[in-house]
């Protein structure tokens, strides 16, 4: 198996991941090939054990200065990378062919991206983050300040170095370890707008923190300040893309990852960071290690049935099934909930249900067709925190009963059959009669 | 000119005549049939064998269906691919004489191995139906005024415009086989009323259910109807004759109607068919009057007659009162929207927009009463009287169907369909008359040697019809051949013989009676009628050939440097047809829904089978308001494409622009945030620099204008002649895909939401940037 693996990333750009045929198989959501782009390539050995980590897990990284004349992201019109670590916060433009238009449309083809700033982010670091609905602070010389919940590792005054706790309440991205120790920070904070729906913080600043520039006296309220601050955010796009922003490019830093932290004003010292188990787990989550849900076997056919009818009639029963399985790094493992729910649509939703799982990915229900005719849809519409979404539309006719559906004779009517048949019988009776009875 | 014996000339001559006018009478009627027919080919000879315009299409994938999955999937057929995402059972809502006779047909000759295309048999369906027409009016007018009459009316009825402009080869529309069926309804209605046969009564109760399942418009037939008989009871006419032509035709007519399934319960829900019923009971009542009248004595009989009259009178009242209440507690009255128009005719203006906003709907104007039935206009009044001369059942019913159809035809444009048929008859009863007493009275004129007695019986020949086309050539008239054409060629020399021989007492009265014209009079009014004629027949042929005969789905101009043919909806249809996929849907304006679905096979939004206001609204809504909140309904829909038609670049007036006011008024009437006069400068509606902001910012505008600018640097519009209010901008939720040739149609398609949803822009000093995006204020998921 992991030969089988190690195989196949020498060979190709795009990885097949075989899985053992007891669950489901498939291919992995994601290939495995990164372009690294770095200031310098010292960033390369200060970083070393996050990239480790990453190539540990089986990744392919291209380290490539982020200024090199020959840098491109695809040829003939295919990419050559799966995804993006953007550790070059400083430079004002890429070589090559390569600019904030060729990263976003990297995105908007499904790619991920890991993008870390600082406090000497450039113009360009800035625009890709706002076109990702992240605002940097304005202020180029602005970092992030918290007197109460700084760490007191290092003997500095300017309290820029902060341990921060405040992480998203999600298993899925940051993994269901618990995450004990604070994560060290050092950088520039970000705003997000709360109403986009695509974006999470995933670490935000304590209420006491704010985004000043630590060298000067504060002359005017900054403008960000409080738990209004996001450290760390991620943004997942509509087509399930993975962004990861952080306003620090030391978060990853070997430093940060080996240092311990005692935060200030707590008793307790923790040997080592937060930060090591923040970034392998949101990295998992930003390579679609964790997260990725696929909805495959949509089947419906009518109760009793196996085959599968182009139309359906007014109040037909039929099943719907469907089968949901998630990625889970190295093989497609069937996702169990609760609350997938199965719409039949048009224009607004006439049946909404639940569906039963059967715990091995299967979902399925059985309900009645509504006694409405019309173009219908079998909508799933599932989208969950930290998931990618799973959003599924066939349409299906629904048309009304045949002339020889309907009942041929009603009781209720038999009076009134009686009485014509009747009619019928006493004029025949009556014409007899009048035109012989003479 | 032998000499024979008296009394066998006579009879044997009478029969020969008799046989000979039967044969002349057949060929002629044969001829006006291949008239007919012929006449309603330029279409296919100036252009190609298509269907035309908008409603055939339809009628066209109806019958592919039927020919390709039989009847009983045809009465079933739930179609899913228009008025998505309702859909339409099409087996309920549509009249299916046309598509099941086109159907006939097809699988007639089909079986025989003659394999014409669907296609062709409907194209041609409109014109072989004219010819039956054209046979079943000659032997409705024959019924009221004798064969001479009938062809006359026949003749005219072959190349009247009006019809013509519904029946050309390609107008494959329910009218075409309709008119046919009420004209032959109306025939065997008047042929009862004559023969009192039951025979005809069932006969009639069957053309009428025909005349059912092929238009709406046999609500005309079973209000007439009982409008005529109400007549005669009321004028002193009732007959047994009478009770047997009405009173099987609603007891039959009303079940057989019954079973179609469009019309279905209808037959006896709505107010349109009480008139009917109202009238039965009434023929019953009379009848029964009529029954005690011949029990009594005339003094038994008036007492009677106070008492049941009071006590009736008491019931009615009641019964009245209560029908009036319960009709008078439903919101339209129990009538259709359409009816209530033609009995108001400002009902549908006021509440209906979207019956007002079809042109075919619209008041006609005088110059089109010219232009349908031209010098018939004349001749009707004529017409008329002849049918006071005497009045009989038939004629009277003849006058009726005119004066109704008149004031139906003032009403909406499209029945001027209706009145077409009437005009024919009574101008060709007028016609006949006419000819009648001018070459009769020519003849008494003659030096006394003539006589004119059988002439005065006979005169209605078959010949008279085929004057007019005979001395045409004849330049100068002469007496002798004014005389001798008017009686018809193959009869002449037996005829004058006969004339010599039988000569009568009745003359001296005969000739006072009927010599009322000098020769020279009879001779101006003889070549006056004609050239009347000779104009008619021009204006008919040309209107055939100009006016008429344009399939509507290709245009063509001449200009001096010859001839442009437009052939931009075809080319869009196939465009949708190879360039999307299947289950596409395709969003326009009602009026295009039926091309797109038969044409390009893509699903339609709206279409012109208008029964669902409120879709028609939600499209109206869509199209009249600004681009995004446009996308968000057309999403909301499903749709993919959008469609507009444009005709600014070429001149093309009956353009989305111009029917654009309707959507808003449609839109409006179910969407109160469209307002009309948002759309409306002072009244006026415009779509230069004048033009309101709402206006210049709907979404219409924008898709009919984008880049229009390019073609000319100034966007000169020549449909509307001036430069339009904006010029330059972009489309943010739309992309156009495809442009027609002559830009006449325009096809979009709705971007998708973004991937991405992107923050505030604070970047002051990031130039670049922000020359590429201005104004995100908040969040916008649209962007």
């Amino acid at each position: 198996m992991a030969a089988l693996r190690l195989l196949l990333l020498l060979a190709a750009a795009m990885l097949l991941v075989v899985a053992s045929r007891g669950d489901a198989s498939g291919a992995a959501p994601r290939g495995r090939k990164l372009l690294v782009l770095v200031d310098d390539l010292a960033v390369r050995s200060s970083h070393s054990a996050f990239f480790g980590s990453l190539q540990a897990r089986g990744l392919d990284l291209e380290f490539r200065l982020a200024d090199d004349p020959k840098l491109s992201l695809h040829r003939y019109g295919q990419y050559l990378y799966d995804g993006l670590v953007l550790f070059a916060p400083s430079t004002p433009r890429f070589g090559g062919s390569v600019d904030q238009n060729a990263v976003l449309e990297f995105i908007d083809a499904g790619h991920d991206m890991i993008l870390a700033a600082d406090s000497s982010a450039s113009d360009l670091i800035r625009g890709i983050a706002t076109e990702c609905g992240i605002e940097f602070d304005e202020d180029p010389e602005a970092m992030v300040i918290d007197h109460i919940n700084y760490a007191s590792t290092e003997v500095e005054g300017d309290h820029t170095l902060i341990a921060g706790d405040d992480l998203i309440q999600s298993d899925v991205i940051l993994g269901s370890k618990k995450i004990e120790a604070p994560v060290l920070f050092r950088g520039i904070g970000h705003a997000v707008n709360p109403s986009n729906s695509l974006v999470l913080k995933v670490l935000s600043a304590s209420p006491s923190a704010y985004s000043a520039n630590p060298k000067t006296k504060l002359a005017s309220p900054p403008s960000l300040t409080g738990s209004g601050i996001s450290l760390v955010s991620i943004m997942q796009a509509r087509n399930n893309a993975r962004v990861l922003i952080s306003g620090s490019l030391d978060l990853f830093s070997n430093r940060l990852l080996k240092s311990g932290v005692k935060k200030a004003g707590s008793k307790t010292r923790h040997e080592k960071s937060g930060n090591e188990q923040f970034v392998t787990e949101t990295s998992k989550w930003v390579f679609h290690e964790r997260g990725h849900l696929k909805a495959v076997n949509v089947a419906h056919h009518k109760v009793g049935e196996t085959n599968e009818p182009s139309m359906y009639r007014i109040n037909d029963d039929l099943e719907y099934s469907v089968e949901i399985y998630e990625w889970s790094g190295t093989s497609w493992k069937p996702y169990v909930a609760d609350d997938v729910q199965i719409q039949f649509y048009m224009m607004s939703p006439y049946v909404l249900k639940n569906m039963s799982t059967d715990k091995k990915g299967l979902y399925s229900t059985s309900f009645k067709v509504p006694d409405v005719y019309g173009v219908f849809q079998f909508k799933v519409e599932y989208q969950r925190l930290g998931y990618t979404g799973v959003s599924l539309a066939k349409q299906i006719p629904v048309r009304p009963y045949r002339h020889n559906e309907y009942e041929r004779f009603i009781t209720s009517a038999y009076p009134y059959y009686a009485a014509s048949f009747s009619t019928m019988g006493a004029f025949f009776i009556f014409s007899f009669a009048y035109l012989y009875h003479k | 000119m032998a000499e024979v014996e008296a009394s066998t000339a006579a009879s044997g001559d009478d029969r020969l005549r008799k046989a000979s006018g039967g044969v002349l009478c057949a060929f002629t009627l044969l001829l006006i049939g291949v008239l007919a027919f012929s006449i309603r080919l330029f279409s296919v000879v100036k252009y190609e064998s298509v269907i035309h315009e908008f409603d055939p299409y339809f009628n066209y994938r109806v019958t592919q269906f039927l020919s390709k999955s039989g009847i009983y999937e045809f009465w079933n057929w739930f179609d899913d691919r228009t008025w998505y995402p309702l859909g339409r059972v099409i087996g309920g809502t549509v009249y299916p004489g046309l598509t099941l006779t086109a159907g006939t047909m097809w699988w007639l000759l089909n079986s025989i191995n003659i394999p014409l295309s669907v296609e062709t048999v409907c194209v041609f369906t409109a014109p072989i139906f004219s010819a039956n027409a054209s046979w079943a009016t000659y032997l409705l007018t024959k019924e009221a005024k004798g064969h001479g009459a009938g062809l006359m009316a026949a003749t005219i009825l072959a190349m009247v415009p009006s019809y013509i402009s519904r029946s050309v080869a390609g107008s494959y529309d329910n009218e075409a086989v309709a008119i046919f069926a009420l004209i032959f309804t109306f025939y065997l209605y008047v042929k009862t009323l004559n023969t009192g046969s039951l025979f005809y009564a069932t006969l009639n109760a069957l053309s009428y259910f025909y005349m059912v399942c092929s238009w709406g418009g046999y609500t005309f037939i079973i209000n007439l109807i009982p409008m005529h008989v109400l007549l005669c009871i009321i004028t002193g006419r009732y007959s047994s004759r009478l009770y047997i032509a009405y009173a099987p035709l609603v007891v039959l007519g009303t079940l057989l109607a019954a079973l179609v399934p469009v019309v279905g319960f209808n037959a006896v829900l709505t107010s349109e068919h009480f008139a009917s019923f109202l009238v039965f009971i009434i023929l019953h009542v009379v009848a029964l009057v009529y029954f005690i009248k011949g029990l009594l004595t005339p003094r038994l009989f008036k007492v009677a007659m106070t008492f049941v009259l009071t006590v009736g009178l008491a019931l009615c009242f009641a019964a009245v009162a209560i029908l009036v209440a319960l009709v008078a507690s439903s919101p339209t009255k129990g009538w259709s929207g359409r009816s209530l128009s033609l009995l108001d005719p400002t009902y549908a203006s006021k509440y209906i927009p979207i019956i007002a906003s079809v042109s075919e709907h619209q008041p006609p104007t005088w110059p089109s009463y010219f232009m349908d039935i031209n010098v018939l206009a004349f001749l009707v009044p004529a017409g008329i009287i002849s049918c006071f001369l005497p009045l009989s059942d038939a004629s009277s019913f003849l006058v009726l169907y005119l004066v109704t159809s008149v004031y139906f035809s003032g009403v909406m444009v499209r029945l001027m369909l209706v009145l077409a048929p009437a005009a024919c008859i009574l101008s060709g009863i007028a016609l006949s008359e006419a000819f009648n007493v001018l070459t009769r009275s020519m003849k008494f004129q003659r030096p006394r040697s003539d006589d004119g007695l059988p002439a005065a019986e006979d005169i209605i020949t078959p010949g008279t019809s085929s004057t007019a086309a005979t001395i045409v050539k004849s330049g100068n008239i002469t007496k002798e051949k004014t005389e001798n054409v008017s009686k018809g060629r193959p009869s002449k020399k037996n005829r004058k013989e006969k004339e010599w021989v039988g000569s009568s007492p009745v003359r001296p009265d005969m000739e006072e009676k009927l010599c009322v014209l000098p020769a020279e009079a009879s001779a101006m009014g003889i070549l006056f009628l004609i050239i009347l004629c000779g104009l008619y027949v021009v204006h008919c042929v040309w209107a055939a050939a100009e006016a008429y005969s344009a399939p509507s789905i290709v245009l063509t101009s001449r200009s001096h440097e010859g001839l442009h043919v437009f052939d931009d909806f075809r080319e869009s249809y196939a465009w949708l047809r190879h360039n999307t996929e299947v289950d596409d849907k395709v969003a326009s304006w009602w009026d295009y829904g039926y091309q797109t679905t038969a044409m390009a096979n893509r699903t339609v939004i709206v279409d012109n089978n208008t029964w669902n206001n409120t879709h028609i609204a939600t499209v109206g809504t869509a199209m009249s308001s600004p681009e995004k909140a446009a996308w968000e309904i057309f999403n909301s829909l499903d749709v993919k494409y959008v469609l507009v038609v444009f005709g600014g670049l070429i001149g093309y007036p009956s353009d989305d622009i111009n029917k654009f006011l309707w959507m808003v008024r449609i839109g409006g009437g179910e969407f109160p945030h469209i307002k009309e006069e948002d759309y409306l400068r002072d009244g006026n509606y415009r779509v230069d620099a004048q033009g309101t902001p709402t206006m210049l910012n709907c979404l219409m505008y924008k898709l009919c204008y984008y880049r229009f600018v390019e073609t000319d640097g100034k966007g000169f519009d020549r449909a509307r002649r001036y430069e339009i209010g904006r010029k330059h901008f972009k489309l943010t939720h739309f992309e156009e895909v495809f442009t027609t040739h002559n830009w006449m149609v325009r096809i979009y398609k709705l971007k998708p939401q973004k991937n991405r949803i992107r923050g505030k822009l604070k970047l002051k000093s990031s130039s670049k940037a922000s020359s590429m995006r201005k104004g995100a204020g908040k969040k916008n998921p649209w962007q």
